[in-house]
């Protein structure tokens, strides 16, 4: 297996010192998992991954990123191995044009100016944003605006990329694009943290979900194991995914063996045809 | 009735080479529930904005063809005019919320209209019910959740009695489960007040279910259109994707199995392979 790049212990967080929002989180990532945290709105996802790049510090127990200790290790430099990219794109764009855009968080990182220049142009290809070039990040859709939040984080190849609902908004080709990316990304090592409510993205493209609920961990396990149990879905308040949903319907009503779980169009096919 | 009529329109943004609408006939009736999709950039949210006559009223622009919505041509009609037959609801409501209570804001539209008292009081309490608002009526938009504010959004824009409702988005940055949410609360609507929806969504494993009238566009066009269960069948689907159980039928009847029409839900799937299966023991 190998190496642990995030591991949390016990954590525990609150807002206000009141009402807890973590309530004793273990959790370990390895490089090169594609893990997608999942859970009803107001479950703590999203106070959990502020926790990665120390924007927020526990009040109680440990997150320890790369060996870093996040309560005394300085955002800045937290932030050169953690990209995130947050819900709402227009929390993180600064710049007057998209290509200032990815130059700058290249610059803030000393990378010299040929190389910028080059990633920044490298990271507008791929996401399809080479003809906005020029123009301010306002006028573009929060669809682009998302992909272009995505493409800074990744212009600076960082170790650890966390994203926080990258398909939202997202068209279906688009959709695969970001798949494409996240795929390439773990075959070069990368980490992948993902906060998301696309289960059928998830399924199709997730090693790992956690799901979360109340402040705790409900479940965590490979994919299959996740996904594939309606019962911890249901206690998370989550849909499952369509072809799970159907497998269930058959279940209950004896013509499937519920033994294997399909997860996918194909996998159910499989079942049924017994092939 | 047709609602909305557009035939031959052609629309290219002032400043624009390239046409964003192309040649778009396109019609919405009494209690229809139409469903618009395709990449982005294809134009969706343009065809939206000459329904409420956003275009050519605010974006200027060239416009060719005719387009007659509540029975006025959007050419010759003030947007405020058309504001009262058409509601619109975006992606992000809290662009659309601003006071301080959801009773102020379901009530703020209809007070600029000038309707009486008693029957602003009536709407309100209807609408409040209708999407289950009634326990945060006193609490500021701000404050709540965005499937909430979503339904605030909506409900402020349907006090108003559109007989349209234009939808771009809506639940893009919800849950899932909001998400249903506020779309079967559509549909219970267009069915007791017969309004026309249109609704511009990329998920259709969410907005497929209740769909009477499914629209692929693709640069500028309509290159698709008609019942859902037919469109998905059709060769554009590889630019918009299917859901996971129109592609599992597509599987199975590779493998010669054949379920019938297309499902649209996993209890329809699930009932088409259950019949297969059960013939088969039957036989068998």
């Amino acid at each position: 297996m190998r190496e642990v790049v995030v591991r949390i212990e016990n954590l525990h967080f609150s807002y206000d010192n009141e009402v807890e929002v973590l309530k004793g989180i273990d959790l370990e990532i390895r490089r090169g998992e594609i893990v997608s945290i999942m859970g009803e709105n107001g479950a703590g996802k999203t106070t959990l991954i502020k926790h990665l790049n120390g924007l927020l510090k526990p009040r109680k127990g440990r997150v320890e990123v790369l060996g870093m200790d996040t309560r005394t290790t300085p955002v800045a430099k937290l932030a050169r191995h953690v990209g995130m990219v947050f819900q709402n794109p227009d929390f993180q764009l600064f710049a007057e044009t998209v290509e200032n855009e990815l130059l700058l968080a290249l610059k803030n990182f000393g990378f010299p100016p040929d190389v910028a220049k080059r990633r920044a142009i490298w990271a507008m290809k791929i996401f399809g944003l080479e003809r906005y070039k020029d123009r301010s990040p306002y006028t573009l859709s929060i669809g682009e605006r998302k992909r272009l939040c995505i493409a800074a984080v990744l212009c600076y190849d960082p170790d650890i990329i966390v994203l926080d609902e990258p398909t939202s908004g997202q068209d279906f080709l688009q959709k695969e694009k970001i798949m494409e990316i996240l795929y390439l990304l773990k075959q070069q090592g990368k980490t992948v943290i993902l906060v998301t409510h696309d289960v059928e993205f998830v399924v199709r493209r997730s090693d790992r979900v956690v799901i979360m609920c109340d402040g705790k961990i409900l479940a965590d396990g490979s994919t299959r194991e996740v996904l594939g149990n309606i019962e911890i879905l249901r206690a998370a308040r989550l849909k499952p995914p369509q072809i799970v949903e159907t497998a269930h319907i058959l279940y209950s009503k004896g013509l499937l063996d519920s033994q294997h779980v399909p997860l996918t169009p194909y996998e159910l096919a499989r079942e049924i045809t017994g092939e | 009735m047709e609602l909305a009529e557009l035939s031959a329109v052609s629309f290219r943004y002032q400043g624009s080479a390239d046409y964003a609408l192309r040649d778009i006939t396109f019609t919405l009736k009494e209690g229809e529930y139409v469903l618009l999709t395709g990449p982005s950039g294809c134009g969706k949210s343009t065809l939206c904005r000459i329904l409420n006559g956003l275009i050519p009223h605010f974006y200027r622009g060239e416009l060719r063809g005719e387009a007659r919505v509540a029975g006025y041509d959007v050419r010759s009609t003030p947007t405020y005019v058309l504001a009262r037959h058409v509601g619109m609801v975006f992606q992000n409501p809290e662009n659309q919320l601003f006071l301080s209570s959801v009773e102020r804001e379901l009530a703020f539209g209809l007070e600029n209209l000038g309707v009486s008292e008693s029957e602003i009081e009536r709407r309100v309490k209807w609408a409040l019910e209708f999407f289950n608002l009634v326990e945060l009526k006193d609490r500021p938009p701000y404050m709540l959740s965005g499937g909430q504010q979503q339904k605030v959004a909506i409900a402020s824009v349907v006090v108003m009695e559109p007989e349209i409702l234009v939808l771009d988005e809506p639940t893009a940055n919800l849950d899932p489960v909001s998400a249903e949410e506020i779309l079967s609360l559509l549909d219970t609507l267009r069915k007791e007040k017969n309004i026309g929806i249109l609704l511009v969504e990329h998920r259709l494993e969410i907005a497929l279910k209740c769909a009477d009238k499914l629209v692929i566009m693709q640069d500028g066009r309509i290159v698709e259109e008609g019942d859902p269960r037919s469109v998905l069948l059709s060769k554009h689907t590889s630019i918009i994707g299917v859901p996971p159980v129109v592609e599992a039928h597509k599987v199975l009847s590779g493998k010669g199995i054949d379920l019938g029409a297309i499902p649209l839900t996993p209890h329809e799937l699930a009932s088409a392979i259950e019949r297969v299966m059960r013939r088969e023991r039957g036989s068998g």
